[in-house]
């Protein structure tokens, strides 16, 4: 077998118009706006960063306690706190034009009016790539009803987001669903130029001396270790599902972690809470997926992606 | 403000009380860098059980780069943290937060609870470089009992200040709460600083408050990353909204601060 040198290996992938230069990126809500990192990671590595979720008006979030540490996984209710847009045009896309990785800006609303307006205005934007479309939020003008659960609902933002941006559109599914497939399809028939999967899951956790719920919101999403056969379940079911790239998120925290969601058919993933114990991961992740390539003798991560061997499938 | 992450060799443990130790970690970068009130984030095991990282103030910073903290053990975090024998590792990731605003006035009162005595003795050593502590300068310390104060008053009373005890079994000190003590000397002092239990530091805060004395709280909440970038570790602020505990605090102008919960 011959011989490997790191310069000949190759991490970069493409989802559809956008092309990163490795697929590991970081997850909307687990990595602030990228500044909260920059003493503690080398930013200019990652594929790209996905910042924290941002809604036309800033939003203050829920009360506390917010988060609550569970078996290998937290719980959170952050309520979608975020700085707003006009906070982040002015406040956090300066420093994010200066790093030397993609820029995707997660975006959240009540309403699919208020989808599309955040698309056409973060349209045109130095220094944005794509953006990440959060439908796991309650359709306020239907009940609550969470766009990430029915299936013409997502679609219905997802078209909404389309018609007014050129930028690559990822909508990132919810997993609180009967049949993933069935979303995955929806939004890839209204335009999304890919998925990513899963957000978190929704849980809850009691103080049994107290009898109350800890986290004030009484129900939060859960996310980390504890998820990851759930997430890459869902990744392989949809990557089967759609022709468009899949983008594998849930519980990531190692190479090994990464390279299971590849090998399932993901064509990048996002690493998640694994930043708040370990800010390196992400780049932990990079190195190590470049020496898995070399000890299996391949040149291209992209000759990883979807090559799961099952019997009679 | 610059921050590290470092694998710290653990040097010393020291058992305070049955339950709280307090662990001296050689990590320079951390120890050069930080400032009174700052917190470190230790991750307790290279495994996901407890999967996230804890914070703790830093109670002290010695020559030779080295950093203490002082805890309880209060859950599965603290419990495992406190069987980590010196010779391992652990990943620290610090200084974080916004600490104490470090002003000589005279006469000045520092009011610790519990594991709140923490921050505060790195605080008074650092106080000590802004000009001499002398009798007039005050260190309050309440805790359950003798065993688990008396060592620190001994600390305390090294650096110049004059300290006061107060237990919950009258073991050492004024038999009742530490705030108790505040109302003799509150109205001649010019700054309180305060870390403890919430409802100790609201005490001190609405006592400092009523007469015009300037009072800076160091707030403990739960927090998953301690970087900013979760926005657990929200508390109420006076004006509405919230204040984010890591990178916003944790010490806080007790004007700041909601009191009510």
């Amino acid at each position: 077998m011959d011989t490997i040198n790191d310069q000949d290996i190759d991490l970069r992938v493409r989802l559809g118009t956008l092309s990163l230069r490795n697929p590991v990126m970081t997850a909307s809500g687990t990595f602030g706006y990228a500044g909260e990192f920059s003493h503690l990671v080398n930013l200019h590595r990652l594929g790209a960063v996905v910042v924290k979720g941002i809604s036309l008006e800033p939003r203050p979030g829920n009360p506390p306690p917010r988060v609550v540490e569970t078996a290998c996984g937290m719980l959170n209710a952050i309520g979608l706190e975020n700085v707003g847009l006009q906070g982040f045009l002015e406040g956090k896309m300066e420093f994010l034009r200066g790093i030397n990785s993609r820029v995707i800006v997660n975006i959240l609303g009540d309403s699919v009016l208020e989808y599309g307006k955040l698309a056409q205005q973060l349209t045109g934007v130095d220094g944005i790539d794509a953006l990440e479309v959060n439908i796991s939020c309650p359709n306020v003008k239907k009940g609550g009803v969470a766009f990430g659960t029915d299936p013409s609902m997502a679609a219905e933002v997802t078209r909404a987001v389309k018609e007014r941006t050129d930028l690559p559109v990822i909508v990132k599914l919810s997993p609180n669903v009967t049949d993933i497939s069935v979303m995955a399809r929806a939004v890839e028939g209204a335009g999304a130029d890919a998925i990513s999967l899963i957000n978190t899951l929704i849980g809850m956790a009691i103080d049994t001396t107290s009898r109350r719920p800890r986290l004030a919101n009484v129900i939060g999403g859960l996310s980390g270790p504890a998820i990851k056969p759930v997430a890459l379940r869902m990744v392989w079911q949809t990557a089967r599902a759609v022709s468009i790239p899949v983008i594998g998120i849930g519980g990531i925290a190692t190479a090994e972690d990464a390279l299971e969601f590849l090998i399932a058919g993901a064509s990048a993933i996002q690493v998640g809470t694994a930043n708040f114990y370990q800010p390196r991961s992400a780049e932990s992740i990079i190195d190590g997926l470049t020496a898995y390539l070399k000890n299996q003798g391949e040149s291209s991560i992209r000759s990883i992606i979807g090559t799961l061997q099952t019997d009679g499938s | 403000m610059p921050e590290f992450q470092e694998k710290a060799p653990l040097l010393h443990r020291e058992v305070i009380a049955a339950d709280i130790f307090r662990l001296t970690l050689h990590a320079p970068e951390i120890a050069g860098a930080a400032h009174p009130g700052q917190f470190v984030m230790l991750q307790i095991n290279d495994g996901m059980d407890p999967l996230l990282r804890r914070p703790f103030s830093i109670h002290q910073v010695s020559a030779g780069g080295n950093i203490q903290i002082l805890f309880k053990v209060v859950g599965r975090g603290t419990a495992q943290l406190a069987g980590v024998l010196p010779g391992h590792h652990i990943d620290c990731i610090g200084p974080l937060g916004r600490g104490f605003a470090l002003e000589k006035k005279d006469r000045l009162c520092l009011v610790g609870g519990g594991m709140g005595i923490a921050p505060l003795y790195f605080l008074a050593r650092r106080l000590l470089q802004t000009g001499k502590m002398s009798e007039k300068d005050f260190v309050l310390l309440g805790a359950r009992n003798r065993e688990e104060l008396s060592i620190f008053g001994d600390e305390f009373s090294e650096l110049g200040y004059t300290v006061q005890t107060a237990t919950d079994d009258g073991s050492m000190g004024h038999h009742g709460f530490v705030t108790e003590l505040l109302d003799p000397i509150l109205p001649v002092m010019k700054r309180v600083y305060t870390c403890g239990p919430f409802p100790m530091m609201k005490i001190c805060a609405d006592k400092a408050f009523t007469v015009d004395v300037a009072c800076q709280v160091s707030l403990e909440t739960h927090m998953a990353c301690g970087l900013g970038a979760c926005l657990g570790c929200a508390v109420t602020g006076a004006a509405g909204g919230y204040l984010h505990v890591c990178r916003q605090g944790p010490v806080f102008d007790a004007n700041e601060v909601a009191w009510t919960r």
